[in-house]
Order: C-alpha cells, then sequence, then structure tokens
C-alpha cells in the first residue's frame, strides 16, 4: 500500500503569546484539513506529538471528540518524524485509508533544561552543567572541523543562507537577513559556534494530512507521495548527545543508517533529490548532516558552501525556509516543518523562495536526543 | 575543616592522593564505560566488573560553556559570580571517551590532542558548608 499526503497545514513559528502550544497545534490541522478540502470527522485515526504543551490527543477538545484512534508520541527533537513514520505504517499495513499527523509546541525562552532522570542518567550529570545540547552540537563540531577541514567560513555562510532563506518564507520566526559580518562577530556562545549559528527553542504547529495513495485523487488533485520513512537509533560507538562517554571505536551515525534505509525503501539515491530539509539545530550539524545523509564526502562542504551549492538556486538546495535557525524549534512540530516545506516546494507553490527547475523529488531528515533519527523521501 | 563529600559515590577514588576515575569494563567483550554500569552497552552482557580508567588522557574534543545553564545546573554560583568552563571529551589509557568539565575555560587554553591530568575539585558548598567534590581535568604543565 502507497502512502500520499493530500494535505498540508502550518501555524506560524515564532511567538504567538495569545495561544497555547496546543491552540497552535490545532490550527495547523484546520489548516491541513482545509486544504485537503475534508474535515475532522473524516480523520480515521491521528498521530501526534509535543513536548511542553501537553499531551496532543487533548486536541480532540478543540477539534471534536469524533472517537478518533489518537496516538500520542514523544521522541525528543524527532517527534515529528517519529508520528509521521507511525503514520506510514498505519497506512501502509491497510488499517487505515486516511488520517492526520500533528505536532505542535510552546516552549519558554532560552536553552532547553532536560533532566537527566528522564534519560536513564544519574543528577550529577546536570548538575555539574554536561548537559547541555547546545555543547554536545559544540563538541561535535569541533571535532568534526578538525577532522575535516572544515572551517569558520563553512559555519557563518550556512548561518547567512538560513537568514536569506527566512526572509523570503512568509511563516519564518527570523525575516531579517544577516551580513556576512555580523555573524562572523556575533557572541561566541560554545566554541567554535557562536550567537547566530545556533537555532532558539520556540512555538509553532504543523500538520498533515496521510491517505491510502490509490485514493488520493478522491480527495486532491496534487497529491504527493510519501516513498520511505525511516527512524533509526545509535548504534554503540556513534558519538550523540547526553553521553557521560563514548566508545574509542567511532559507528556510523543514526543518521547515516536512516538515511540509507530510506534510500532502499524507495529505491533511489540522493543523486536523485531535487529539494532538501537537514536538521540544522546549529550550522555545525546542518554541515555534519549533509555528509552523513549521502548528499557529499566529508570534508566537501567547505567548497560547496563557498560555491553556495546550497542556496535555494543551487544545485543541492538545503533547508528553502531557513530550517530550524530562522524557524526556530518548537520541538514536536519541527520534524513536520521540514516535511510541510518539501510539499510546499514540490507542489511549486514557494513564491520568492522557490526552487527552480520543477523538483520532483524531497527529502527530510531530523535528528533528536538521545541519538536517533528520521528521514522520509517524498515524491511527485 | 570542611568535609570533602563527591558529588556521587562511584566517580573517582576518594579520598585518595592521586585519585583515578572510575569505570566499568564488560567481562565478555572488554569494552570500558563510564560512570561504571552494571550491564554492556556494546554486547548487552550483565557481567562487568569495576575498573580505574587512569587519571591521564588527551582532549578529544572541546568547547566552553559560556553562560550559566538553568536547572538542573546547580552550583554555589550567581549569574553574577559564574565564570565560564570548559567541557570536553578525554580519552583515557582505560580505552574511553569521558565527558568533563575542563578548567582551561579559554580557546587560547584548548587545542585537540593537548595531554590532561585528571582533578578533583569542590564544586559546591552543600547547607552544613561540606564540599561537594566533582571530578574535571587541567592541562598537563609538567612532564
Amino acid at each position: 500500500m502507497d502512502v500520499a499526503i493530500i494535505g498540508i497545514g502550518l501555524h506560524r513559528f515564532g511567538r504567538s503569546p495569545d495561544m497555547s502550544g496546543m491552540q497552535q497545534g490545532a490550527s495547523a490541522v484546520r489548516a491541513a484539513l482545509a486544504d485537503a478540502g475534508l474535515s475532522w470527522k473524516d480523520m480515521q485515526f491521528a498521530y501526534g506529538g509535543s513536548q511542553d504543551a501537553g499531551n496532543a490527543d487533548s486536541l480532540v477538545n478543540e477539534l471534536g471528540l469524533t472517537g478518533l484512534q489518537f496516538t500520542n508520541i514523544w521522541n525528543g527533537c524527532a517527534t515529528g518524524g517519529s508520528s509521521l513514520h507511525a503514520a506510514y505504517t498505519a497506512i501502509k499495513s491497510g488499517e487505515y485509508d486516511l488520517g492526520v499527523v500533528v505536532g505542535f509546541d510552546k516552549h519558554p525562552r532560552g536553552a532547553f533544561n532536560p533532566q537527566p532522570k528522564d534519560w536513564g542518567l544519574d543528577d550529577w550529570y546536570g548538575e555539574t552543567g554536561l548537559m547541555l545540547t547546545t555543547q554536545f552540537f559544540a563538541l561535535k563540531t569541533q571535532r568534526y572541523m578538525h577532522d575535516h577541514g572544515i572551517t569558520e567560513d563553512a559555519l557563518i555562510r550556512v548561518s547567512e543562507k538560513a537568514f536569506t532563506n527566512g526572509s523570503l518564507t512568509p511563516t519564518a520566526w527570523r525575516q531579517q537577513k544577516l551580513s556576512y559580518d555580523e555573524i562572523a562577530q556575533s557572541a561566541m556562545i560554545s566554541d567554535p559556534l557562536r550567537k547566530y549559528m545556533f537555532c532558539s527553542p520556540a512555538e509553532g504547529g504543523a500538520a498533515l494530512i496521510i491517505c491510502n495513495a490509490e485514493k488520493a485523487r478522491q480527495y486532491s488533485s496534487k497529491p504527493l507521495y510519501l516513498k520511505a520513512a525511516a527512524i533509526r537509533t545509535r548504534h554503540y560507538g556513534s558519538f550523540e548527545v547526553f553521553a557521560p562517554s563514548q566508545a574509542m571505536n567511532v559507528a556510523d551515525a543514526p543518521t547515516v543508517t536512516a538515511s540509507k534505509a530510506a534510500f532502499e525503501l524507495a529505491g533511489i539515491g540522493p543523486k536523485d533529490v531535487d529539494v532538501i530539509q537537514l536538521q540544522d539545530t546549529d550550522c555545525g550539524t546542518e554541515i555534519i548532516h549533509m555528509a552523513e545523509n549521502g548528499f557529499c564526502e566529508h570534508g566537501e562542504q567547505e567548497q560547496l558552501l563557498r560555491d553556495g551549492a546550497t542556496g535555494i538556486n543551487g544545485h543541492l538546495p538545503i533547508n528553502t525556509d531557513g530550517g530550524c535557525l530562522a524557524n526556530g524549534e518548537p520541538v514536536g512540530a519541527s520534524g513536520l516543518r521540514q516535511v510541510y516545506e518539501i510539499c510546499v516546494q514540490l507542489r511549486g507553490e514557494g513564491g520568492a523562495r522557490q526552487v527552480g527547475n520543477n523538483p520532483k523529488v524531497g527529502y527530510t531528515h531530523v535528528y533528536g536526543a538521545p541519538g536517533l533519527s528520521g528521514v522520509t523521501i517524498i515524491s511527485k | 575543616m570542611h568535609t570533602q563529600i563527591p558529588i556521587k559515590e562511584g566517580l573517582f577514588t576518594w579520598p585518595s592522593s592521586k585519585p583515578q576515575l572510575l569505570g566499568s569494563r564488560c567481562s565478555r567483550c572488554a569494552e570500558a564505560t563510564f560512570p561504571a554500569q552494571p550491564d554492556c552497552r556494546n554486547c548487552g552482557s550483565r557481567e562487568t566488573h569495576i575498573v580505574e580508567l587512569g587519571d591521564r588522557g588527551t582532549l578529544w574534543t572541546w568547547t566552553i560553556q559560556t553562560f550559566m545553564p538553568k536547572q538542573p545546573y546547580h552550583s554555589s554560583e550567581t549569574e553574577a559570580t559564574f565564570a565560564p568552563y570548559g567541557v570536553g571529551y578525554v580519552e583515557m589509557p582505560g580505552g574511553v571517551r569521558v565527558e568533563a568539565r575542563l578548567q582551561p575555560n579559554t580557546a587560547q587554553q584548548l587545542k585537540i590532542g593537548m595531554p590532561m591530568q585528571l582533578a578533583i575539585i569542590p564544586f559546591r558548598s552543600d547547607e552544613q558548608g561540606n564540599d561537594i567534590m566533582t571530578f574535571c581535568f587541567t592541562a598537563v604543565t609538567e612532564e
């Protein structure tokens, strides 16, 4: 059974002071239903998740008590990817024909403050200040730059691209372009990563209407097809967040294994992809994820970024809506925002940020603590 | 005289004039981990034993924590007294990379591959005025 995406909805990322996180989730569902020309009572199932804004299944209080199966998902920053994967398997199995995937969140300002016990760790690890995601991304980037000859120039160029793309995206949180020098001179937060090289926790909602591909044309004149969805967790030896120690031998990251699994499912390779979304919690991880997802060799990023290859008009357009850097990261919604953007691009509805050459295949990648990745491949 | 209490028993030998980091090693596959745990992350065996991981290592990667973390961070500092600290992974002779606070806290003082020395330091005071001790690494100054 193939899987189609027939409706997409987004509640603007950033800050919505007058709305709860859940209301932003409901807003995204309503937008996705309207896009598909369907109503809430048509939905047979729902998967949804949020980190800080409540249990997703409470959305029925806003949307209607229709008795549908509603399962809550939480998988760190990969929550959206895991929700979509659950919906993908529900359709593929033949159990259901039509349902919704939703993610939303509303985080307080400032860096996340995860609690050691939630991650199977002892209190001392958090108390002594070793459990910050910002630190991990800086530590991984620092080593990666050392091993693969990446310089600060590449980090700055990722940030510059993100805010340029954000300035072209009406739903983005950060719509102000930043100059190379503004980024290069911004405060050092966690060496080698500066202020404008990190995304911030934010608010927002995203939703997708998913259906059995055989029935997609009944509902939509422009269905897209979810050719693959894969989630993988870390192997022994991969360098991941929230790790008081790590092994000496180095294993492939979960991004590598999830990416390979997704390409295998879809029967295509990285060269067949026209438009890409990669988890960019910070500039270093976007660079690392370019290679881990198979779009270049380790170390090639420096030249690709210098050549503008990952810009909207480049041959490897990445994070066309500005990614997490320009949209912020509402954890529950973030992975679904990536899919939303890919659908916009494949439909040719990207406006000022539309990539050229009629893109046919898109790719999304999300990464979450404590070391899992979710990849989807979407085609026309 | 303050009493010096480890932040958690079993992380390092204490009290000791030459403290060692403590971990566990799998009796089946010989992989080491820190902190010690009763099962093996590599092969799933339940047979592990406590081992000394050493007191010197090599810096594998590093960063600097420039802002005071939110709770669960629990030091005796305030926003006004907070001092940036280094964070890194140190390759230990026991065969594992251990995440730790680093005393050097500027980019000029830190370089991948530099030798590092374990130190046990007072981290905060408890309500009775005892020193709560944790581990960190300092730069090796003499050979």
